[in-house]
């Protein structure tokens, strides 16, 4: 497997009974493994989802107001951001170790990817749902090209953009588990040492349930932070 | 695959939300003859299309009974029961995969009719519904309003069914193209024949379009059941007389001809306005008091004068 | 390690003068993969899409249908493997219920909007026009939204092969298995069979995208 070396590793010699047994919630563990295992593996999850998350959203804003005015960049824009989603994770990740080595920038190069899609194509979809009778009462009204853009274009495509977010915010939590088979961060990498060792149950199960809670949470989150910014709308 | 027309009785029909005050169809009593329109009509929330798919079973009664021939609903199987009525809604539903010819042949599929007679029985309605045969392999998505609407009508005869339930057919169609469809749709009716229940908003269209009108008042009571003529000269309560409007008598003039009148005789009268026999009272009126004319010559298809008709008789 | 260290696209080459000598191990894994992701998407679409389509047909379990797909975007499909290997230990079944739990919510959730989302007005028209309830779903609903519905698998499928490569660390054989295994394969190796891992997901979403196409040509043209 190609794991860098790594960080502690749970040694059952010493461990309490619970930990001996392999069962599958020991609070022994967990408590004293929280701040050398756990909560750095959290932390990187976050650090690099939040990143991803971010870098695409830039990306994809970019490409969407230019797919948007202009139809003929829209097909190929859509098709390679397609092609990059289709392309199964592991896969990719391997696909950019020779160019950009076991480091973080492979791992975000990736999820960056797998954002693109979903937020491309959400905030076309979302600038091509404003209505035009809008636009032209707006430009009837005297705004400008920029503030129609601001002030009308922008709030009613918010919900479908807002839609796209939250898709893509979990997806990506989801996928940056595979990161640690490249580096050894994100909560990948205790699931994949309790696998080596001896498949240790708790690690697992922790893990596991802190990368399902992170990905909810942000679900929720983002759940609340759009109806709070489109109150008009139902953001599914 | 049934045929004729059919009698419709409504036995104290009613249908009662739980929780509503108001039942929706209250202890509805009336009977259609065989081969008659009848117009249910009345404000909105009178329950007249609750009543309708009552009759179909798209909304279950909760007490009374409702007979076709003779045969209570609930004796029937529902999906049989659909089959042997044809349905008309005001968004008509066309299926939006299937061509016309397609849309028109649902029903005698299901009863398993081979293609090649479906085919056939499209072309037939088609034209009775005045659409051409290129229509056929058309989809829903290429036709205007009015000829979906038109498709829509098509497809509720193909089976040949003895009753026929039409839920504002014409509400979403334009004022110009909804004048012709009635027209249409009474000229289809005197050549099929079939017991139609019809429901809509509009009173002219009701006294239009109708042999006898229900009117249903809030809690879908009936107010009143009787011919046009009848309801516009003698409406039954202050409620009935408010909802037909207070131009009745006007309303009136507009269901009979000039054709109807015996005329004074036409002996040299000259100047006067030429008017064609099929033009109703209430437009001969108009026509007089435009022109300012006591008198108008009344004229068969060809011209020539039939008879002579006064300001004064019309307003009899 | 500087980006500069880590740049060696000349691994590429190497990779595809990997593919011609080792043909046969990459097709037999090949092989292998595929008959796992065919057995855990032909296993989820029975039980999804049946569900799917007949809640969707009774505009009922909205919030089952939104809650099945968001869970299912929130299981990352690393824990769904280390589930299934530490619940069912490493054999036949362990991966295979993990990549089917993965594909069933885009099944379900598909195909529940697939055929809740047919016009109101044209279901209504048929129910009063005497067609059962079945019949309504199968000639009217679910020809309506086959284009929905077939979205939903081909997402499926490509979810399913992606996972199908990591469940390798559990026994799951596939081209997963060369990659997780560079001592063994090498750097080239592993980037040769993630190139047949890419070209695989490629293939299914592109046989998917044509039962797609065959299936809108069936449909009325849009004027």
């Amino acid at each position: 497997m190609i794991l860098a070396s790594g960080p502690v590793i749970p040694d059952f010699g010493s461990g309490s009974s619970c930990e001996v047994s392999n069962g599958w919630f020991c609070t022994e563990w967990i408590t004293g493994h929280w701040g050398d295992t756990l909560q750095p593996a959290l932390l990187q999850h976050v650090e690099l989802s939040a990143v991803a998350v971010a870098v695409g959203f830039v990306i994809a804003s970019a490409l969407a107001v230019a797919g948007f005015r202009k139809r003929w960049v829209d097909a190929p824009v859509g098709s390679f951001a397609d092609f990059l989603y289709t392309i199964p994770s592991l896969a990719l990740f391997e696909l950019l170790v020779p160019l950009t080595g076991l480091t973080e920038t492979t791992v975000e190069i990736a999820l960056v990817s797998y954002t693109l899609l979903i937020l491309y194509r959400n905030m076309v979809e979302g600038l091509r749902s404003v209505p035009d009778e809008v636009l032209e009462s707006a430009r009837g009204m005297g705004l400008t090209r920029l503030q129609t853009f601001v002030r009308v274009e922008l709030p009613l495509a918010a919900p479908a953009v807002l839609a796209g977010l939250r898709i893509t915010t979990v997806s990506t939590i989801s996928i940056a588990t595979v990161a640690a088979f490249v580096i050894p961060k994100g909560l990948g990498y205790p699931i994949f040492t309790a696998i080596q060792q001896n498949l240790f149950k708790t690690e697992i199960l922790v893990a596991g349930g802190l990368a399902v809670a992170l990905a909810l949470a942000a679900d929720a989150a983002l759940v609340l932070v759009a109806r709070l910014a489109v109150p008009w709308s139902r953001a599914r | 695959m049934p045929t004729q027309a059919a009698e419709l009785v409504f036995d104290e029909a009613t249908k009662q939300y739980p929780g509503r005050a108001d039942a929706a169809v209250d202890r509805l009593s009336l009977t259609v003859p065989a081969g008659e329109i009848c117009v249910l009509v009345g404000p909105s929330g009178g329950g007249k299309t609750t009543a309708l798919k009552l009759v179909n079973r798209l909304i279950p009664l909760s007490s009374g009974d409702i007979r076709i021939d003779g045969v209570s609903i609930l004796d029937q199987d529902v999906v049989q029961l659909r089959r042997s009525i044809g349905y008309v809604i005001q968004q008509v539903g066309l299926f939006p995969h299937m061509t016309v010819e397609a849309n028109i042949g649902t029903v005698p599929r299901l009863y398993g009719r081979p293609r090649s007679w479906i085919r056939g029985r499209s072309a037939e309605l088609l034209d009775l519904v005045g659409l051409s045969s290129d229509y056929a392999k058309r989809y829903p998505s290429q036709l205007s309003g009015g000829e979906r609407q038109r498709v829509g009508l098509a497809r509720a005869l193909a089976a040949n069914p003895p009753l026929m339930l039409m839920d504002e057919p014409f509400g979403a169609i334009d004022p110009i193209v909804r004048a012709r469809l009635q027209d249409e749709f009474l000229r289809l009716h005197r050549e099929v024949r079939k017991t139609v229940v019809f429901v809509t908003h509009d009173i002219d269209e009701a006294i239009k379009v109708g042999d006898r009108i229900a009117i249903l008042r809030e809690g879908g009571r009936l107010a009143q059941y009787d011919t046009p003529e009848r309801i516009l000269r003698e409406p039954a309560d202050e409620f009935v007389a408010q909802f037909v409007g207070a131009d009745r008598a006007l309303k009136a003039l507009a269901l009979r001809t000039l054709g109807e009148l015996t005329l004074a005789p036409a002996d040299g009268v000259d100047g006067v306005p030429r008017l064609p026999a099929e033009t109703t009272l209430r437009d001969a009126l108009a026509a007089l008091l435009a022109a300012g004319a006591e008198r108008g010559l009344v004229t068969d298809g060809d011209g020539r004068a039939l008879g002579v008709v006064s300001r004064e008789e019309l307003l009899r | 390690m500087t980006l500069a260290d880590a740049f060696t696209p000349g691994t590429f080459l190497d990779a595809l003068r990997f593919i011609p000598h080792n043909t046969g191990l990459l097709l037999s894994k090949t092989g292998d993969q595929v008959e796992l992701s065919f057995a855990a998407l032909g296993i989820a679409l029975v039980l999804a899409l049946p569900l799917g389509l007949w809640l969707g047909h009774r505009h009922r379990g909205l919030t089952l249908a939104l809650g099945v797909s968001t869970l299912g975007r929130a299981l990352p499909s690393v824990v769904l493997i280390a589930f299934g290997i530490t619940v069912l230990g490493v054999g036949f079944w362990n991966n295979t219920v993990a990549l089917v739990v993965l594909a069933v919510p885009p099944i379900l959730t598909n195909a529940y909007f697939a055929v809740d989302g047919v016009d109101r007005d044209v279901v209504e028209a048929a129910r009063g026009m005497g067609l059962s309830e079945t019949q309504i779903l199968f000639r009217i609903e679910l020809p309506l939204g086959v284009a929905l519905v077939v979205a939903g698998i081909r997402i499926a499928a490509v979810f399913v092969i992606a996972t199908a490569t990591i469940a390798a660390i559990a026994g799951g054989g596939g081209l997963g298995d060369v990659i997780v295994n560079q001592p063994t394969y090498g750097l080239a190796g592993v980037l040769a069979a993630a190139l047949c891992v890419a070209a695989l997901a490629f293939l299914a979403a592109l046989a998917l995208g044509l039962v797609h196409k065959a299936v809108m040509r069936r449909q009325a043209p849009r004027t």
